[in-house]
């Protein structure tokens, strides 16, 4: 039974950081502090603030 | 009695891991005559690692960092719910890895695998472990410290406007010639390749169905929008075969070094110049989800068919005569390996995102030194692909024409004559077997990577007869991330040349004026053209001069970074264990010192810039002949200058640790204030 629960576990975590890398979860953490849902609208307003935050970012070597 | 026992336990766990890594590493170190198989680098690496985390990093955060878990961290402190915000320790483990995973680990090894797999080997897993996992973790920390703040900012305050206006200048340096490099490392990959060039193009309406996907149908499924994009990739990469075998198709897809030298220069352009997000961002997001799974399947692949390495443990090559670059083993292998043992590049990622995410002290560690340790490995998995290959094959694919010489059997009897056999009809039977032409003169580290991924796949899955589609799926993932570091540094350098020149003339400094935007883009855009022009021109295939003087300026960065970090940790009255970080740094002294004077200086003219300007003088005059002369002239003054502004920071660094030492420099920190975490209050 432990270790299904740890298997859940490390999946859940696993896909929380898929999400994370792929910006899913700051999108949502987006909706959530505007207090709207997902439409074209809100995405295009999410990549706005996302690419003036990541822009300054470089890639690693 | 219960503690004692696990305490027995955990003893006798890591007694053995000790004795089998010893076994390993001996066993790589050596072995001589009969290949080795490649499961004895995977012990070694995973030992090395396995002990360098349970004992060096705790040392580390013990005795000198002090990792304090009930201090607040910036993301709890100044959670903003955008870039501070408190992250899970394994989505920033996942995140940082991400971020600090680029192709220097896949290229690095490869070059430096002309002396064999075993000084590569070596250093890669000794310079992690002591160096470059080091570095990741302690800068990690100090920005963690002092609100997420960037490397430039931090060597300013603690060492002073010397140190900031280096790290400044060297980031700008650096973002150059790796962008240079890069564009270099993909024309290679792409020239008189029909099919490898009709799959990265094929990227670019794939990445524009995605964007509008992404913004139209399903907003914000990028998860969803990746899997598809990956999907309709493997489709263009089947589809490249078909493109390449008609001859009609394969025109419009064949192209000269040049032709894709100019298109990448005007790629470069638009991407930092133009707003393109419906391009760049899913091609980004496409290149981490390719990224993350191919490395992943490289390691399932390797640790499931452990194949043999035929590439000798040293090579004739440690003299310094290498086909694939000049240059003796010391300094050049270290400065060649590069971001796989330790990378100046990480200290800005170590400063950037990830400090603003983590949640405790604590888990600096495991991000920091956790994080390497697996880039580290992702350069391990490199030699082995780049080892499994015949020395003979290697070789040909990675030697450059004016080493070899142009025509298959002239090449095929020099790489022979050198102790490592191979035919005219191997090499043409391996191109026919990876949809190429030809894999002569692939300069540059991906096509060999490439070939030995496609071998180690193949053999896995789909046997032979996919080893074209695996090769082609190699040149994609490699093309395609290092597109992505080319479009992102050329903006980033563009808004670091926006942000001085603002200082000159305010509208200058306007991220949204379109005649600062275009003139500094093309400023930028410019500089790393020209380093990518003149390794395109280069008879020597420019990776010979350009890789060296890529680790030279990466390595330098390490240096400021570990500068950085001795003076905070003399400042925090933890002297007695600077060693530390000053032995990597004195070690990374000596080895980019030592490059860069050879480099500038070495008689041998495939080694000296100067020498070489010299030879191309007194040899009979072509129409190049003044250009090369002035390129190499450039190289020795870049390099110059590299030198003498780490030489300020080091001098400046050195000053202050006297001041300290002798109780007349000052000794403050400038840390944020201890704020008690609530985080630790409600876990308890």
């Amino acid at each position: 039974m432990n270790t299904i629960i740890s298997a859940i576990s490390a999946w859940k975590t696993l896909v929380a950081a898929v999400r994370e890398i792929f910006d899913e979860a700051a999108y949502e953490r987006f909706l959530a502090r505007a207090g709207t849902s997902s439409s074209n609208q809100a995405y295009a307003q999410f990549r706005r603030e996302l690419e003036e935050a990541k822009v300054r970012l470089p890639k690693c070597c | 009695m219960l503690h004692g026992m696990n305490k027995t336990f955990a003893i006798v766990v890591w007694a053995f891991v000790a004795l089998l890594g010893a076994l390993a590493v001996g066993a790589v170190a050596v072995h001589r005559g009969e290949p080795i198989n490649a499961l004895w680098l995977v012990v070694a690496a995973t030992c090395c690692y396995a002990l360098g985390y349970r004992f060096y990093s705790k040392f580390i955060a013990v005795k000198i960092l002090a990792l304090d878990g009930s201090r607040a961290t910036p993301a709890e402190r100044l959670e903003n719910g955008r870039d501070f915000l408190v992250t899970n320790k394994w989505v920033v483990f996942g995140h940082h890895f991400a971020a600090i995973a680029g192709p220097g680990p896949l290229v690095g090894p490869v070059l430096a695998a002309q002396f064999g797999y075993l000084p590569g080997t070596m250093w890669v897993l000794a310079g992690a472990v002591f160096a470059g996992c080091v570095q990741d973790f302690v800068i990690l920390l100090f920005s963690v410290r002092r609100d997420g703040k960037s490397l430039t900012e931090m060597a300013k305050d603690e060492i002073g406007r010397v140190g900031g206006f280096v790290a400044y200048a060297a980031v700008i340096s650096i973002l150059i010639i790796l962008l240079g490099v890069c564009a270099l490392i993909v024309v290679n990959a792409l020239k008189s390749s029909p099919w490898g060039t009709f799959t990265i193009a094929m990227t670019m309406p794939i990445a524009l169905l995605m964007g509008v996907y992404l913004r139209r149908i399903r907003p914000g499924k990028v998860l969803e929008v990746s899997a598809l994009g990956f999907v309709l990739v493997l489709a263009a990469i089947w589809g490249g075969q078909y493109v390449s075998q008609n001859a009609d198709l394969a025109r419009w897809f064949t192209f000269t070094a040049t032709t894709l030298a100019v298109l990448i220069i005007i790629y470069g352009f638009a991407a930092s110049a133009v707003p393109v997000w419906l391009l760049l961002a899913p091609r980004d997001y496409l290149s981490t989800f390719v990224k993350l799974g191919t490395i992943a399947m490289l390691g399932l692949g390797i640790v499931a068919l452990h194949p043999t390495l035929h590439m000798p443990a040293l090579t004739r090559f440690v003299d310094g005569t290498g086909p694939v670059f000049a240059g003796k083993i010391f300094p050049f292998a270290f400065i060649t390996i590069a971001c796989g043992a330790i990378s100046g590049f990480h200290a800005l990622i170590s400063s950037g995102t990830t400090p603003k995410l983590i949640a405790r002290e604590s888990e600096t560690r495991m991000v920091g030194y956790g994080a390497m340790m697996c880039e580290s490995a992702v350069a391990v998995m490199a030699i082995i692909a780049a080892c499994v290959m015949q020395p003979g094959i290697y070789f040909a694919i990675n030697s450059p024409a004016g080493v070899v010489g142009q025509a298959p059997a002239a090449a095929a009897a020099t790489i022979s004559s050198w102790g490592f056999p191979v035919t005219a009809a191997d090499m043409q039977a391996l191109a026919r077997a990876v949809g190429e032409q030809t894999l002569y003169n692939r300069t540059g580290g991906a096509p060999a990577f490439a070939v030995g991924m496609a071998s180690i796949f193949s053999h896995s899955l789909g046997g032979e007869r996919l080893m074209a589609l695996w090769y082609h799926f190699a040149i994609m993932f490699e093309a395609l991330f290092i597109l992505t570091v080319l479009d992102a540094g050329t903006r980033v350098a563009r808004f670091m040349l926006q942000d001085a020149l603002g200082h000159v003339y305010k509208p200058l400094g306007r991220t949204s004026w379109y005649p600062s935007i275009l003139s500094t883009s093309g400023l930028i855009v410019a500089a790393w053209g020209y380093f990518l022009w003149q390794g395109v021109k280069d008879p020597l295939g420019g990776i010979n001069s350009l890789w060296p003087l890529f680790g030279i300026s990466n390595q330098l960065l390490a240096t400021v970074a570990l500068c950085l970090a001795t003076t905070i940790i003399i400042k925090m009255h933890r002297a007695k264990y600077a060693a530390v970080t000053l032995l990597p740094l004195s070690w990374l002294v000596a080895i980019t010192f030592t490059a860069s004077w050879h480099k500038i200086f070495d008689p041998n003219p495939r080694v000296g810039f100067l020498a070489q300007a010299q030879a191309l003088a007194a040899a009979p005059a072509t129409a190049a002949t003044s250009r090369l002369i002035f390129n190499n002239r450039l190289d020795a003054a870049v390099t110059a200058v590299l030198i003498l502004m780490v030489t300020l920071v080091l001098v400046e660094s050195l000053r202050q640790w006297y001041g300290i030492l002798r109780g007349t420099g000052e000794t403050r920190v400038k840390e944020s204030p201890f704020v008690r975490t609530q985080l630790a209050e409600e876990r308890g």
